[in-house]
């Protein structure tokens, strides 16, 4: 099952870094804040000349207007977040921006430059009227985005289901170990101006530092005193509740950004147009499931971790140091859904309800895909994603969600085992 | 700091609207989760289906209030049948996933743009109780004072029903439990198999479970629609199912009284607390200064969910209950 599933992976890795080969990225230099301005009809893109931006912050106020190709830029005098704002009535006609409140984008942090200099903003433009794309590119558009999103859930459900599996706990403050990724990283970098990368894996490390945090502190103990796992359940409950209105105490309400790689400009892949930031953010997390499972399978760690989740005091009996395993489930659970937490904060911004609002697909995924299998958890995030994202061609995209969670009750009616699940009495 | 009002607030609260909708809420809960063992994660969604009964029923039906009622609670069994049959079977953690899902699914319908024709999208629907209170008692005058705050002959005749409807839930609940039922359904709770093997239909009674409890929870959602004189889709976020669990715990579950005791003490400390912070925010008390008014309100939401956590671990009986007999490993 491993095999396949890996192989899986393996196709998804391989396909993608052909197809990103094929594009082409551009890059500029200085202390500016700039972008192009592209009206995209039916996966064509066209530059728009002739319309005027504004730039406000820090007591600086700059004006520029797009070019022939569609190229805007305004040179600032000192670092620092400017909002940034298009004047909507010197669009062209039949020109309109997709998203009304992307008029101003606000706060746009322009930072040293690192990865190569200017800020750029996108502003997303297109056809006035209705969008007019055929259907066989909508549905490659939204294969991408759920093979995206897929792949993100499964990061939070590879360590939900695995944590399930070897310690029988269903953790529903597991979603509160994503935002802790993403809040952990936009800390440090937009709070302490760490670079990105860095802030990326500084909440990385944090991640797993606070699973092992969530196991030593609070879920060994309550193991040791021999607390019911349905008690544990209340408690995790608790947590998140807990943790959920620490962050909004300490974070806010609001939405984040990180301070770089926002509103990049799209590559067209054939029909698909997709950012670098997706294309990175599909990678690693290709990358780091596929590690995930390697590890698993292969190792020594990962082995005794498959034997405690098929009968824990079988393996103890074995010499396996039970709570040793526990602890390494906890670590590399964290650590992925702290990643997912992380490269969300990409696709939806940061905030203290990200996870939460996640988590419940989480669980349709692993509870699709067999509740406490390996295979299963990454093949039904996979599923719940495409889901999603594809029955938007058909359902209002509002309700993408009640879609996947009504499949999830309809596949416990027919197959409670999950869809991979081993078929076994769960009643 | 006006200590005298604090104390009023706390009174008011204490036996105000929230603590009647949460009290039913979490009695509703008790026989599911403390008597039967099922864990119903989606109360809230019982709730939102009382109250949008009677909004929906009378805003765009232009129908009496009083078909809202029963309409609700029929909807109530409907979902409560709906969500039993996939899941009872399954191991409880099964259930509790369903529920919460089914929850947000109808909560995420109820706030849709796609239905805003019938429920009002994020708005919700006002103005629908008429119905109710062309019934009450009291004179138009009627008014009752508690220290700054004052109750109206509305709220009165509102907190009059949600009352006599929660000692009625109570007096249900203490017949069933006392009763051949009630023995049933705590064998169940405490070993599933040894009841099917004495030859009980352990399905049949979850279900009843899972309804009566359902039911409680549309006549909460019924007291919260009139009290507010509105129902919208966020007063039934996942958070109400857990408040009211909060309630359970602390009052003790498997307790006839212990939701009544629970919603009581929840509600005179979660409101006394915030006028508590906000008092000493504005009086500039040390530490509490440095919040502001939303964090205080964030902060005691932060302490529920702490108190859920303490509570499971070192007190799962709460205040009334009996260790022994809940040792709250439920399936």
């Amino acid at each position: 099952m491993h095999r396949r599933i890996l192989a899986v992976l393996g196709v998804l890795f391989a396909t993608f870094v052909a197809l990103v080969a094929m594009a082409s990225p551009a890059a500029a230099e200085g202390q500016a804040v700039g972008g192009k301005l592209e009206n995209r009809v039916e996966g064509v893109k066209t530059p728009v000349a002739g319309v005027e931006i504004a730039v406000v912050g820090d007591g600086f106020q700059g004006t520029a207007t797009s070019d022939a190709d569609g190229v805007w830029r305004v040179e600032l005098p000192a670092l620092g977040n400017y909002d940034v704002t298009i004047n909507v009535e010197t669009l062209p006609e039949g020109v309109a921006l997709t998203e009304e409140d992307k008029v101003t984008i606000e706060q746009v942090p322009v930072k040293p430059p690192l990865f190569g200099g200017l800020k750029t903003v996108t502003f997303p433009l297109g056809q006035s009227t209705a969008t007019t794309t055929s259907l066989w590119e909508q549905t490659a558009q939204l294969t991408v985005s759920g093979l995206q999103f897929g792949l993100l859930i499964a990061l939070g459900a590879l360590g939900l289901s695995i944590i399930y599996g070897t310690t029988g706990l269903v953790n529903f403050a597991h979603g509160e170990i994503i935002t802790f990724g993403a809040l952990a990283t936009w800390t440090l970098n937009a709070g302490f101006g760490l670079p990105f990368i860095v802030a990326a894996i500084g909440g990385l490390l944090l991640s797993a530092a606070f699973g092992w945090l969530n196991n030593a502190a609070l879920w060994r103990p309550l193991r040791k005193r021999g607390t019911g796992l349905i008690a544990m359940m209340i408690v995790s409950i608790g947590l998140a509740i807990f943790l959920r209105n620490l962050y909004q105490f300490f974070a806010g309400a609001e939405k984040k950004s990180y301070t770089e790689f926002a509103g990049m400009a799209g590559l067209s892949l054939g029909p698909v147009s997709i950012t670098p930031t997706d294309i990175a953010v599909i990678i690693i997390s290709l990358v780091a499931l596929i590690a995930t499972v390697l590890v698993l399978s292969k190792s020594r760690l990962g082995k005794a971790t498959r034997a405690v989740s098929d009968n824990p005091s079988l393996a103890a009996g074995a010499g396996i140091n039970v709570e040793r395993v526990i602890t390494f489930v906890w670590v590399i659970g964290a650590a992925l859904a702290g990643l997912g937490g992380i490269l969300l904060g990409f696709t939806q911004q940061v905030s203290f309800q990200m996870g939460f609002q996640i988590l419940l697909l989480v669980f349709a995924a692993v509870t699709l895909g067999g509740l406490g299998t390996i295979s299963g958890a990454i093949f039904g995030s996979l599923v719940v994603g495409l889901f999603i994202q594809l029955t938007t061609l058909i359902i209002p995209t509002e309700l993408k969600n009640v879609g996947a969670l009504l499949v999830l009750i309809i596949i416990l009616l027919v197959r409670p085992y999950g869809l991979l699940g081993r078929r076994e009495r769960v009643g | 700091m006006d200590w005298s009002y604090i104390l009023a607030v706390m009174v008011t609260s204490a036996f105000g609207l929230q603590a009647i909708v949460f009290g039913l809420a979490a009695i509703g809960i008790n026989i599911q989760f403390g008597y039967t063992g099922l864990l119903n994660f989606g109360q809230a969604a019982f709730m939102a289906v009382g109250g949008y009964s009677v909004a929906v029923v009378v805003v765009e039906f232009g129908w009496s209030f009083w078909v809202g009622v029963p309409i609700g609670i029929i909807a109530a069994i409907l979902l409560a049948l709906l969500l039993g049959i996939p899941t009872l079977r399954l191991r409880a953690d099964y259930l509790a996933i369903v529920t919460i899902a089914a929850a947000e699914i109808i909560r995420l319908i109820l706030r849709s743009v796609t239905f805003k024709e019938l429920f009002g999208g994020s708005d919700g629907r006002q103005a629908f109780a008429d119905g109710f209170f062309a019934l009450s008692p009291y004179p138009d005058d009627a008014a009752i004072s508690i220290g700054p705050a004052v109750i109206n002959d509305q709220q009165l005749w509102t907190y009059t029903v949600g009352w006599l409807l929660v000692a009625l839930a109570l007096l249900i609940t203490w017949l069933l439990v006392r009763s051949p039922w009630g023995r049933v359904v705590k064998g169940i709770r405490e070993d599933e198999d040894a009841v099917r093997s004495l030859g009980k239909n352990v399905f049949a009674y979850k279900m009843q479970a899972l309804v009566l409890g359902g039911v409680f929870g549309a006549l909460a959602g019924f007291i919260t629609a009139i009290g507010a004189q509105n129902v919208n889709p966020d007063v039934f976020k996942t958070d109400a199912t857990f408040f009211a669990y909060a309630i359970l715990i602390l009052g003790g579950a498997a307790r006839v009284f212990g939701p009544l005791l629970g919603t009581i003490i929840f509600w005179a400390v979660f409101q006394g607390t915030d006028v508590f912070l906000r008092e000493g925010i504005d009086a500039g008390l040390p530490i509490i200064s440095l919040m502001d008014g939303t964090q205080a309100a964030v902060l005691r939401v932060m302490l529920v969910g702490l108190g859920i956590m303490l509570l499971m671990i070192y007190r799962p009986q709460g205040i009334l209950g009996d260790r022994r007999e809940l040792a709250l490993d439920a399936r």
